[in-house]
């Protein structure tokens, strides 16, 4: 058995039902994501297109991360998911260099690398992921790629040349697949991200890998003393800081 | 809206989270650099040993170790505070997973420091006796196994070749980043650590003879050429990765990081390298100490600015 995802980019409306049920099934902090899904506006006014593209880790079959790992905290499961086992990670951050597309994150309050893992624990007891659940529109595809009779394999036998996956160049061989995708929409260089031209804000970058108020010397004196768990209102500072895209290292 | 002003075919994001900025930063760095000096200076030691007498470097028998030592300690130390569970670094001697350079180089880098250890009981054993105190086990068992020095140091060589190299391959597996590629990244760490070894010698150098101080004016003026001539073509004419151009493009049209490049290879590549040409016909020991300093300096700039750029591009 091979899981794989397949989005239909034609179907997709952008409501983020998806991101938002993978935030409360595995309870990811704020400020990070394992699924989310991008708005990217093509075109020139009044002939303008807006296309949703949700992102999520591709569990690759020769999956970066999973090599650069020094502990085998991510690991590749039976049934093909790339999985994470949060209580080995060191928090090198080695996974977080590898993956082409940028799917991992470090946990703020764990401080160990976390991502999607096709909700390994709800195929574990027989059910389907909580994005695909929630999704009114049946745009997220999950099955058997090695079953020819499961979902997902009719449905990329049925668009055959249609179906894409990202940055195919770095020969990870992703387990997920787009329908109705294009350059502008998989590709991050194909599309530019214009400051304060978001919809409802203009951050851009964040300012901090992990925890913000978990500086190198708490890292060696968390065991012993504790340490607060971040806030709202931490990551609503972080969020209203005037601080310049410049500054924070991104372009 | 930002659709009046763009191109009929070009896309903008509108809504997105925010993204990842630079993950691996400035303590990677000094990382790499410390782990430069702690490698090069058993290759200069070793390449000094083959072209001349012991007596000509009187204190390099004591002094590379402990110079070795120090530097491969601030590694280990920058390399545990990067982690952001430090104490679980013992997870990659309980639990390795030998794909990763990162695993190896752990391993590697640990049996390195300890050979180094022995070399340095060694050596301050013979040169002070009394060091740290009398009766201390250490230096003593350094003073009664001199030979072992010798034994130990072809090992300790061929040790340095994959400990220097290994972040290299570290880069390389990071396929996410496609500025780092293996072949040139291995070089580039290789004429890293002759510099910063022949740098980091050039201070303990005044007792010795004018030929041997000679041969790291030579070995610094070599790396520094070569490695200049590396991170230009790499610089300029990286054409083949449309990640790598971009990064570049963005860097060249003066955006983050391009002053800090050209500063680090003023000081830390050009300037040098004329010092030390120039040094090895006048044998001047203040000026070949300030192009040390430079080559240092410089380094750890180019390092820190090559470490950062690539992650400044969206990965999604």
């Amino acid at each position: 058995m091979k899981l794989g995802f397949l989005v239909d980019l034609n179907l997709c409306m952008g409501c983020k039902g998806c991101e938002i049920a993978c935030k409360v099934e595995n309870e990811v902090p704020l400020s990070t994501w394992r699924l989310r899904v991008k708005y990217i506006d093509l075109g020139t006014f009044p002939d303008t297109r807006r296309s949703f593209t949700p992102l999520r880790c591709n569990h690759c079959e020769s999956a970066p991360c999973e090599r650069i790992c020094p502990v085998s905290a991510l690991h590749y499961l039976e049934n093909g998911i790339v999985n994470i086992d949060s209580a080995r990670c060191i928090g090198c951050a080695g996974c977080m260099m590898a993956c082409p597309y940028g799917a991992i994150y470090m946990d703020p309050e764990t401080n160990t690398a976390d991502k999607c893992t096709y909700c390994a624990h709800r195929i574990e007891s027989g059910m389907m992921p909580a994005c695909v659940v929630a999704c009114p529109v049946e745009a997220n595809i999950f099955g058997d790629l090695e079953d020819d009779h499961s979902n997902i394999s009719l449905y990329i036998m049925e668009h055959k040349g249609a179906v894409q996956v990202r940055k195919p160049e770095k020969h990870t061989n992703p387990h997920h697949y787009y329908v109705g995708g294009g350059n502008q929409t998989l590709n991050p260089l194909a599309h530019q991200r214009i400051e304060g031209y978001n919809l409802f804000n203009n951050i851009t970058h964040l300012d901090h890998v992990g925890d913000k108020n978990h500086g190198i010397l708490d890292r060696f004196l968390a065991p012993f003393v504790g340490h607060d768990t971040p806030d709202n209102v931490s990551f609503i500072e972080s969020a209203t800081s005037e601080e310049s895209h410049e500054q924070e290292g991104g372009h | 809206m930002v659709e009046n002003a763009i191109h009929a075919t070009q896309a903008v994001v509108t809504l997105d989270v925010p993204i990842q900025g630079i993950v691996w930063g400035s303590i990677i760095t000094v990382n790499m650099w410390a782990k430069s000096i702690g490698t090069g200076v058993v290759f200069l030691a070793a390449f000094l040993w083959f072209r001349h007498n012991k007596e000509d470097m009187p204190n390099l028998r004591w002094a590379m170790p402990i110079i070795a030592f120090l530097a491969l300690n601030v590694f280990l130390l920058f390399t545990l505070i990067d982690l952001h569970q430090p104490y679980r670094m013992i997870n990659i001697f309980l639990h390795p997973h030998w794909t990763s350079s990162i695993t190896v180089g752990a391993w590697l880098a640990s049996i390195f420091l300890g050979l180094i250890s022995i070399l340095m009981f060694i050596g301050v054993g013979e040169k002070f006796p009394g060091v740290p105190f009398k009766g201390c086990l250490l230096t003593k068992f350094g003073r009664n196994n001199g030979p072992l020095y010798e034994k130990l140091m072809p090992f300790l060589i061929f040790l340095a070749i994959p400990v220097t190299t290994y972040t290299a391959i570290i880069m390389a597996q990071s396929s996410a980043r496609e500025l780092w590629q293996a072949p040139t990244e291995v070089m580039q760490m290789m004429w890293a650590a002759l510099m910063a070894g022949s740098a980091a010698l050039i201070f303990i150098s005044g007792e010795w003879t004018k030929e041997a101080r000679k041969d790291l004016a030579l070995i610094l003026a070599l790396s520094t050429f070569f490695s200049f001539g590396m991170y230009m073509s790499e610089y300029f004419f990286s054409f083949k990765s449309s990640e790598a151009e971009a990064v570049l493009a963005f860097v060249h049209s003066g955006g983050s990081y391009n002053i800090e490049f050209w500063i680090g290879m003023t000081l830390g590549f050009i300037i040098p390298f004329f010092i030390a040409v120039g040094n090895m016909k006048s044998d001047n020991k203040t000026l070949l100490k300030f192009a040390a300093i430079l080559a240092l300096v410089g380094l750890f700039l180019v390092k820190d600015v090559w470490l950062k750029i690539p992650q400044m591009l969206p990965l999604s």
